[in-house]
């Protein structure tokens, strides 16, 4: 690893004004993928903004919307009953990230930042329709992701909580890859206000994206039999040794239907 | 350089680390605390599994100045001051749990991690389902499951109920 | 010794399962591994490595990498060769069918030239930390004109294939073959019917959990070097290093190897990187650490396998099989690593009469240079191999002879009677039991209720098959003859040392090495029956070359059929003259005198004397035969086998594939196992768990995979599939034991059968799950990405759909 400046800012204004003041300057959260990154030295940052001490953790009802701070890692997600009551399909998804130390240091805002293409979070971002709230403004789901690894986030804009506007109903799906254990095809489906809404991620090229004749089918019927028929383009797909573009159009049918089937 | 203060198994500890110095750096290269491995590079092996404040923790893929102010506990602090092994550890013993014992401390920590966080009961799917993030090639696992199960009764000092899934 | 034939299990003795010696260290963090030593001084040393598959080396400017911060030295190619110092040196040497040798292109400890894997390593940058080793390690200049790569043996073998050595003509190393061809045409000109497979022995990363590490030491006043390595095998390292590499004798030359984190082959051999430090540390005076890291492993170690096989079998009509002639390609990666040429040839090809009475065996070998990591013994080395082209085979002659599995299995048996028996590939086989396993195997996994539970799975709409294997390998490697005459270069005994303190406890010095077997434990139970001693009073030591006398180390199942052979010796010594000395104290003659239970009685009388009395009267020898027999009680034997062993028996598997996703789930899986004498039940039943494992993980998880250019696509633990806790099943385990004829144990090794009997196990349980899709074979590892283009490809023309999709 090469060695950078360590910072651990108490406010949220410090931690943007510490991002903003150095272009080389990277926040840290749970550091379950930055960390192994900084270690491969894949990265080379200047300083290392820790957002540990800015009070960014805690999960809560608003209305009709969950609301998790950033910092909220994935085992308080998956342990809390406030989401547990609301969108269990959230909880259930948090419990199967990585793994039980993960899931201990892991966190939303992490996965939100990084968009990693095979992360589960931004799968349920996307099918929910939520709201990124960051230190500057509310970026909506369908803004907020730009393809793998890019987001809509400025250097020094964070991501303070996520707000999940209640589905009728949901689940998410994961097709675990073998090795890594990542997400090789994940396929959140919900049903809500708006209608019915099937994001997928791990599987596309260019990251988590939503799947509009899924959608278009389960709007006709909300049934897994009204996917049968539905097939996901292969040139969309990702391909690598675990599972080619072919395997993956395949599990994205076979997730999407498990997932109607499991939606609660 | 950074100055840190934590408790390392019930002990006040103070070194100075560089930023990028992780936690089982400090605990292996400047504490000698030598029971805490290192099996990989990418935070898939689990062979450095400490606890941080009661939470199971790799400990290579944390800073050193994020333990700042933390209660850390290794391998090296779960025995009784006489020695007497802590249950997880004398199951291990028992059931034969280990062969070249090198992925062993971090399992026997995440053994414990699994046992305390599952005060109702804990059946063999979820102790293999638990056992995600660590890897040990010699076992087959078969043992350390066993272990970590028959020491579930003895850490919540009742018999095992019929856990629920 | 107790009674073999009768054993009373005595506490702490052969056939009891005390708990671990070695486990209280482990447990509590007190284990002692090469990353947890650390010198006074000491340096860091990084290797910067080639990360292109082939390349000409045309030039390396350290300056700029000299002067960062904290760099106390840079090595590379050109210093060591002007150094003098020799490359690693292969132990077997294998000659064609031509008579020429082997091609045996030189291994330098850096590279010189050329680069020929991803990984070969280009420089050694020493510095005070690791870190500035690696800052600097990136500003070195290095200019490598990339060549072509072969990465696969078929691209390699290719007419213009780019070569790997230029002294590799089509980059073949050998080309070598066993047994009788004539013969075995004649055999296939009156088959009934003939079996044909082709197989991919699949390519596999070993990755034990302890990285390797090395350390290298000088101490300037006395001239001795020691090096701290994660080692199976510290006298062979001392030996290859010291002779070969850097001309060191052995008595400058230490080689320890403390507990080592597993090893399954990849730490048998030497590395470039343990004559490196040792090297550096004496230019330097001052010691040197390297520790691997993990993505720095698998493109270091070496890997295992990846053999392609053609084979046929011919039968008769009753299904005897009367002919079998099979083509291997072995890829020996791009440098010859110490085992790899014996690993295809005489650790397989010897085997290919597995457990039937096929009487005309031919098999031919071609060894091939690839741009890729060297390949070399992974646990079972050669005979997992052998054993999955076989039972494959058998199971694809059943079909062709529209037979059942098992009933071919049992009409080709060696029959127990035929025993000693010879194979026609050189090998004679000493003992076995091949129905006994069998029916214990079946009767445990309820092979004859499987069609009830594959109905129940249909329902399910699950695909369940269940598959066997019938096995025998060949180990407790080795007598030293023939293995001489086989190419080994190195005799293939075992050393102990057996020291009996003055107040009769004991000190065992071995020459084999523990790294997860549990040595400490079986050993001194070993010792503790044998001298009548108590469990607790028996100390064992290895992995020091200080301490033992000799050693060959511990790989292909040896440590207790040749090093505990070599104990059983050394211990007869210790009691024919502690006879002598009970002789004199009860005024006996010599005859007179017989050692039971720890005590030396005079026959037919209650004349006796304690283990423990005649132990101190060795030391104290006041009144002691003096003009006989010297004082002391401490003896050393070397132990050559007279043969291999021969452990064999039966695996069963049972999986269930969901035909939406392709994934294969491990349901059940049984092992019974033929090992000989069971020292300890409990280290047995380990044993076999994780051989089972690491066998079920070639067979449904792992595999290694390369680009075309030589890129390693599989190279860290996040594309690499180990088996998890959750990938596996618990695992029944069974012995039913002949004994060895020719070991002083009758022990046979339990090291590997896991690895070996269970591969062709799942595959044969994947086969049978898609019966009902016209599949014959399925090469490992059975993905779910596999399976999946099976069931579509078969749905597609025209298989049963099953009922829930």
């Amino acid at each position: 690893m090469y060695d950078f400046e360590y910072h651990k800012p108490g406010a949220i204004d410090d931690a943007v004004k510490a991002l903003g003041a150095d272009a080389e300057a990277k926040a840290l959260a749970g550091g379950m993928t930055f960390i192994p990154v900084l270690k491969q030295r894949l990265a080379k940052p200047s300083a290392v903004v820790d957002l540990a001490g800015l009070g960014l953790t805690g999960i809560r009802r608003e209305g009709n919307a969950l609301v998790i701070k950033a910092m909220t890692t994935h085992r308080e997600v998956a342990m809390s009953s406030e989401v547990a009551s609301a969108i269990p399909a959230l909880a259930e998804l948090a419990s199967n990230i990585g793994d039980r130390q993960v899931r201990y240091r892991g966190t939303i805002g992490g996965s939100l930042a990084n968009n990693d293409p095979s992360a589960c979070y931004p799968s349920a971002v996307l099918a929910l329709g939520a709201t990124i709230v960051t230190s500057r403004r509310r970026i909506a789901a369908a803004d907020y992701f730009q393809g793998m690894f890019t987001t809509a986030l400025e250097p020094d804009e964070l991501i303070t909580e996520v707000s999940f506007p209640i589905p009728e109903k949901a689940a998410y799906a994961k097709f675990p890859n073998p090795a890594s254990r990542y997400a090789m095809v994940g396929v959140f489906v919900a049903k809500t206000a708006a209608g019915a809404r099937v994001a997928v991620t791990g599987a596309g090229n260019d990251g988590v994206f939503r799947h509009a004749a899924m959608e278009a089918a389960l709007d006709q019927s909300f049934t897994a039999d009204a996917l049968k028929d539905v097939t996901t383009p292969e040139s969309l797909m990702n391909g690598d040794i675990h599972a080619g573009t072919a395997y993956r159009a395949h599990l994205v049918g076979v997730m999407a239907r498990r997932a109607v089937m499991a939606c609660k | 350089m950074a100055q840190i203060n934590l408790t390392v198994n019930g002990k006040a500890a103070h070194a100075e680390v560089e930023s990028r110095t992780l936690l089982v750096e400090l605990l292996r290269d400047q504490l000698h605390l030598t029971g805490t491995h290192v099996g990989c590079d990418t935070s898939q092996c689990g062979a450095c599994v400490v606890s941080v404040d009661g939470k199971s923790v790799k400990s290579c893929t944390m800073l050193a100045v994020q333990a700042e102010g933390a209660q850390v506990i290794t391998i090296e602090g779960l025995a009784a001051a006489d020695g007497t092994l802590h249950p997880m550890q004398e199951m291990f013993r028992e059931h034969h749990g280990l062969q070249c014992g090198f992925c062993t401390p971090g399992m026997v920590m995440s053994g414990i991690d699994l046992v305390e966080s599952h005060p109702d009961g804990l059946t063999e799917q979820q102790i293999r389902e638990g056992l995600e993030g660590n890897i040990c090639r010699c076992t087959g696992y078969h043992n350390i499951v066993k272990a970590i199960a028959a020491a579930w009764p003895l850490m919540h000092d009742k018999q095992m109920p019929q856990a629920a899934e | 010794m107790n009674d073999m034939s009768n054993p009373v299990i005595i506490k702490g003795g052969i056939g009891d399962s005390p708990k671990r010696t070695e486990d209280h260290r482990f447990l509590s963090g007190k284990g002692r591994y090469t990353d947890d030593i650390n010198r006074p001084g000491q340096a860091y040393a990084y290797f910067k490595r080639s990360d292109v598959a082939h390349g000409v080396i045309k030039s390396i400017d350290t300056t700029a990498a000299a002067a960062m911060p904290g760099v106390v030295a840079i090595y590379t190619g050109e210093d060591i060769a002007k150094a003098g110092i020799g490359g690693v040196p292969c132990g077997w040497q294998l000659h064609s069918k031509d008579g020429s040798p082997m091609v045996e292109p030189p291994h330098p400890i850096l590279a010189q030239g050329k680069v020929r894997y991803v990984g070969d390593a280009i420089a050694m940058v020493i510095a005070e930390t690791t870190e500035q080793a690696k800052d600097a390690a990136e500003a070195l200049v290095i200019d490598i004109e990339t060549l072509p790569a072969v990465s696969e043996m078929r691209a390699a073998t290719a007419p213009g294939a780019a070569l790997v050595h230029d002294a590799a003509a089509g980059n073949i190393c050998f080309d070598w073959h066993i047994g009788d061809k004539a013969a075995v045409d004649a055999a296939f000109a009156t088959a009934f019917k003939i079996a044909k497979i082709d197989v991919v022995n699949n390519r596999l990363i070993p990755n034990p959990m302890e990285p390797r590490a090395a350390i290298g030491d000088f101490d300037q006043s006395s001239g001795e070097h020691t090096l701290y390595t994660t080692s199976q095998n510290p006298h062979v390292i001392r030996l290859l290093m010291g002779a070969f590499v850097l001309q060191i004798p052995e008595h400058k030359l230490r080689v320890v190897a403390p507990d080592v984190g597993g090893g399954f082959g990849a730490k048998i051999f030497h590395y470039i990187e343990e004559a490196a430090v040792t090297w550096a540390a004496a230019k330097l005076n001052r010691p040197v650490k390297w520790t691997c890291e993990r993505g720095e492993a698998f493109i270091t170690d070496a890997h295992g396998r990846d053999h392609i096989t053609h084979a046929e079998l011919a039968m008769a009509e009753d299904g005897k099989f009367l002919g079998l002639r099979v083509n291997t390609m072995a890829n020996m990666g791009a440098y010859l690593s110490t085992f790899a040429p014996s690993v295809p040839t005489y650790l397989s090809a010897t085997l290919l009469a597995g457990v039937y009475t096929t009487p005309a065996i031919y098999g031919e070998v071609k060894a091939i240079f690839t741009n890729t990591v060297p390949v070399d013994a992974y646990r079972g080395a050669g005979r997992p191999e052998t054993t999955f082209l076989l039972e494959r085979l058998v199971d694809v002659a059943a079909k062709e002879m529209g037979m059942d599995r098992v009933a071919i299995r049992r009409r080709n048996f060696i029959p127990i009677d035929a025993y000693p028996y010879q194979t026609p590939v050189a090998l004679m086989y000493d003992s076995g039991n091949h129905e006994a396993t069998l029916a214990r195997c079946m009767e445990i996994a309820d092979w004859n209720g499987f069609e009830a539970r594959r109905a129940a799975a249909a329902q399910r709409g699950k695909l369940r098959g269940i598959g066997m294997s019938t096995y025998l390998e060949a180990c407790g490697i080795a007598p030293s003859a023939v293995a001489g005459a086989l190419g080994a270069r190195a005799g293939l005994y075992e050393v102990a040392n057996v020291r009996v303190h003055p107040t009769g406890s004991v000190t065992v010095f071995t020459g084999t090495h523990s790294h997860g077997q549990g040595h400490e434990t079986t050993f001194a139970q070993l010792v503790a029956d044998q001298l009548g001693v108590p469990f607790e009073s028996v100390e064992v030591v290895h992995g020091d070359t200080a301490k033992i006398p000799f050693g060959m180390g511990t790989y292909g199942s040896r440590s207790l059929a040749v090093g505990g052979s070599a104990m059983v010796k050394a211990m007869d010594k210790i009691i024919a003259k502690g006879k002598k000395i009970a002789a004199h104290l009860m005024e006996a003659a010599v005859d007179d005198i017989e050692f039971k239970d720890g005590k030396f009685t005079v026959t037919g009388t209650d004349k006796s004397k304690s283990f423990a009395e005649i132990a101190i009267t060795a030391y104290v020898p006041h009144n002691y035969p003096i003009e006989e027999v010297e004082p002391g009680l401490d003896e050393t034997a070397f132990y050559d086998p007279k043969n291999f062993t021969y452990p064999g028996g039966c695996h069963i598997c049972e999986v269930e594939i969901d035909p939406e996703t392709g994934v294969v789930q491990l349901i059940a899986f049984t092992a019974v196992d033929d090992i000989g004498r069971v020292i300890n039940p409990m280290i047995v039943h380990g044993q076999v768990h994780g051989g089972v494992t690491q066998g079920i993980g070639q067979a449904l998880l792992e595999h290694a995979i390369y680009d075309e250019t030589g890129q390693l696509l599989s190279g860290s633990l996040m594309d690499y599939t180990m088996p998890r806790a959750d990938n596996i099943v618990n695992i029944h385990v069974g012995t039913e034991s002949t004994m060895c004829t020719h070991n002083p144990l009758g022990a046979k090794g339990v090291g590997e059968v896991g690895a070996i009997g269970s591969p062709p196990a799942v595959i044969n349980a994947v086969v049978d799950a898609l019966r009902d899709y016209g599949v014959t074979h399925v090469d490992m590892p059975a993905t779910a990405q596999k399976i999946w283009s099976i069931i579509n490809a078969g749905i597609n023309a025209g298989a049963p759909r099953m009922a829930a999709e």
